[in-house]
């Protein structure tokens, strides 16, 4: 499933980043990369935006990149 | 006593708490500028270390390098701090990591190893973090990674002094032990390239592992160095196996994603050995303020009720200053004139320079007020709240969510503005925020809307009138904003990823850093554009001087009796001179540009003079108008002169006019620096006068046409 389709308060651990390089290298930083646990802490107005939590940092996602992580329940 | 000097190179992520740090090394001397060629700032701090046995002292520099979450990522900063790493000349480099997040920042850390410099590591936060349960064995991460680990904290001033020596102790090392320790079937080839090397008792002037390891990662300048050397045609066949090797073992042929997976390894690893947790007690307070503030129904509305507040703010508590500062310029200028008598060298001092600059430095008090409030919401974390809220809304139009900061900013001041939008990483997105910024009305315009609105329209429709101003240069932006991202700046949709940081109470040393250099900026400019600006807008209505037409008149003026004829001759006189000015001279010369718009000459040079500041379109409009130079926007009777000599269909043209075009001088010269170039200037310049003459040709014939 789709990072995009849990709800707020729900876990998940990320089975794959379906991204460029570029975007991909970035999430790295950010600490995303599969196998990690991660939460959906919150999210903005018809879900345009989406916080979630990841090794104790909050990060803030867009639609589109968070579509790009595939994810599966624990 | 020996004086030996030592350079640092402070790197790490954004958000660890670096500007803090380095705030509170107490003897600390700062110097803020911008590293060369980018507008990105550059601080610096000089400090001592006294060596007890030696006694030798230490000057130690310390470069705070712009916040990188890795050097890979090529946004402006990223690059600005990966290029002085690679290329700048530095003894040592400090990595400052959050001790609070531990694993991303040691994937920044893994990469800083491979530069193979020495390097010491800074737990930072140590406070925070031990407040959150979370405890670092420093000892062990240090065997882990090679290099000296130290705890700090900038609140407590913990372990300063201790990373003052260390800073010394490490400078005197011959090299660095540094090391990172890769999967066993990366370090086979790594031993094997360096077994390579030695055997054939290869010199070089990196170590050798360091030197396989940069092979390995296919780092374009040590082939370029390896491709001189003779050994270049042994070690190839023996580099290509090995790369063989590692491709076939990760199924992977992307070798930066390999050493990408290897560092975060590395990184989860050395968290794993070296951080304990006691009890996850971690930031419960963020999310409790977070599900108040980025709620999805109540976020909005309470960021616009901050905004609201920071702007009543901004404009009622730097009125009262404006005011002393407005007065004090005022007096200054009579002053001058009675010292120096009447005469050009007095004009141009009282008129020209002090009537200028005055009008620039009397913004200091609001820009300084709106500085603060914007850094202390960017300091406490909630800017990047913002960004979120609002990123879905302002992506439809081709902005970032970031881009709302600068553009709220224009409303105040389009100066200021324009350096605000630094805080977008992507040079598009910056790009098309920095073009439509001017289509926020700035609060200089507002005397001229005062003005018509209150001539041409009734008290009840002057407030809509405003109101409507500012909402159609808002939409009219973000329009603006649309069609420029189709167009001129398609460039990458920058993806949206942003850490959200945790709310911290800032501390005033930074905050007072951040207003300082931001107040001094704009002081600076003052003195020196805004100037020699004044200047020239003095002389170019002054000159040519006719002595025969100023001779007539005052020969008139002497011979009236009524202290009114008096007046409205030495008006009369005003505009004459003006007429034949140089500044006369151009307006007659660009009439035919505004003939379209229903405007005459003297609406057009107001305009132009405009171009200087927006406050001068008030005062040009008075003098043209033969009302003598005392004019501001509540004098009714220049608006009586004005609805006697302008038509309603021109005065809207007019109002168009100036709320779409080029603030003013002082903005279009930050604009050059913050857009990197004198041709994007040009550019601003066409597209806001393109926009500016049609949307008012059409206002001009459409009110004509409605009549």
């Amino acid at each position: 499933m789709k990072l995009t389709e849990l709800k707020q308060g729900e876990e998940a651990v990320i089975v794959n980043i379906d991204a460029n390089s570029e975007l991909r290298n970035r999430l790295l930083s950010f600490g995303l990369a599969a196998g990690e646990r991660l939460s959906v802490k919150g999210h903005s107005l018809a879900k345009q935006t989406i916080e979630i939590e990841i090794d104790g940092t909050l990060i803030a996602l867009r639609r589109e990149e968070a579509d790009k992580i595939e994810v599966k329940r624990p | 006593m020996e004086h030996i000097p030592i350079k640092v190179a402070m790197v790490g992520q954004p958000n660890v708490g670096k500007s803090s740090l380095i705030n509170s090394i107490s003897d600390a001397h700062l110097h803020v500028g911008n590293f060369a060629g980018v507008t990105v700032e550059k601080m610096e701090v000089e400090t001592r270390y006294c060596d007890e046995e030696g006694c030798c002292e230490y000057d130690i520099t310390i470069v705070d390098l712009p916040g990188a979450y890795s050097l890979r990522d090529f946004t402006l900063e990223e690059r600005v701090t990966r290029d002085f790493l690679l290329n700048e000349d530095y003894d040592l480099i400090i990595d400052v990591v959050d001790s609070t997040h531990l694993q991303r920042n040691l994937l920044l850390s893994a990469e800083l190893l491979e530069l193979g410099r020495k390097m010491i590591v800074v737990l930072n936060m140590n406070d925070e973090a031990l407040k959150e349960g979370i405890e670092i064995d420093e000892k062990q991460l240090s065997v882990i990674l090679g290099v000296p680990v130290i705890k700090t904290s900038a609140k407590t001033s913990e372990g300063l002094d201790e990373l003052k020596r260390l800073i010394a102790e490490v400078y005197k090392k011959q090299e660095t032990d540094s090391k990172i320790v890769y999967s066993d079937f990366i370090e086979e080839e790594i031993e094997h390239l360096v077994r390579f090397f030695s055997e054939r008792h290869y010199k070089s002037d990196i170590p050798l592992r360091h030197l396989a390891i940069r092979l390995l990662k296919e780092d374009t300048a040590i082939y370029r160095k390896m491709h001189e050397e003779p050994i270049w045609i042994e070690l190839l066949p023996v580099l290509r196996e090995a790369l063989e090797h590692i491709y076939l073992h990760t199924g992977k042929k992307d070798i930066e994603e390999i050493f990408n997976d290897e560092h975060f390894a590395f990184a989860k690893g050395a968290k794993m050995e070296a951080m304990s947790t006691k009890s996850m007690r971690a930031h419960n307070l963020t999310q409790k303020i977070d599900n108040l503030l980025i709620h999805p129904y109540l976020g909005i509305p309470i960021f616009l009720f901050f905004m609201w507040a920071l702007f009543q703010l901004t404009f009622t508590l730097g009125a009262l200053p404006m005011e002393w500062i407005g007065a004090t310029f005022d007096w200054m200028a009579d002053l001058s004139k009675e010292l120096l008598g009447e005469s050009a060298l007095s004009s141009l001092v009282a008129d020209g320079i002090l009537s200028g600059v005055g009008a620039v430095v009397s913004f200091l008090p609001n820009i300084v007020i709106l500085f603060l409030g914007i850094a202390f919401l960017e300091t406490t974390g909630y800017m990047a709240r913002v960004a979120f809220l609002l990123d879905g809304f302002f992506h439809k139009f081709g902005l970032h969510g970031k881009s709302f900061i600068p553009l709220v900013t224009g409303f105040g001041c389009t100066v200021p503005a324009y350096m605000a939008a630094r805080t977008l990483k992507s040079r598009s997105d910056r790009m098309i925020t920095l073009f439509i910024l001017g289509f926020m009305s700035c609060s200089a315009r507002i005397p001229i809307y005062v003005l018509f609105a209150g001539a041409f329209f009734s008290r009840d429709d002057a407030g809509n009138i405003l109101f409507l101003i500012y909402i159609g240069g808002a939409l009219l932006g973000l329009v603006a904003a649309k069609i420029l991202r189709m167009t001129a700046f398609k460039g990458e949709d920058d993806p949206f990823v942003m850490e959200m940081p945790k709310y911290r109470m800032p501390s005033l040393k930074l905050i007072y850093h951040v207003v300082y250099g931001q107040a001094k900026d704009y002081l600076n400019k003052a003195g020196t554009f805004i100037l020699m600006a004044s200047i020239l807008i003095w002389f170019a209505s002054n000159y040519p001087k006719n002595p025969q037409l100023e001779a007539l008149y005052q020969q008139k003026i002497e011979r009236s009796f009524s202290q009114e004829e008096k007046q409205s001759l030495q008006a009369q006189l005003q505009s004459k001179k003006m007429q034949e000015s140089y500044l006369g001279i151009v307006g007659r010369f660009s009439e035919p540009f505004f003939a379209p718009l229903g405007m005459d000459w003297k609406m057009g040079v107001a305009l132009e003079t405009g171009l200087a500041a927006k406050e001068v379109v008030v005062s040009t409009l008075g003098v043209l108008y033969s009302l003598g130079e005392d004019i501001d926007e509540e004098n009714s009777s220049l608006q009586e002169s004005l609805k006697k000599n302008i038509s309603l269909p021109a005065a809207v043209a007019f109002i168009v006019f100036v709320m779409l075009y080029i603030p003013c001088f002082a903005s279009m010269a930050v604009f050059v620096r913050e857009a990197g170039g004198w041709r994007y200037l040009g550019y601003l310049f066409l597209m806001t006068t393109a926009v500016a003459w049609s949307l008012s040709f059409i206002a001009y014939n459409s009110v004509k046409l409605f009549l």
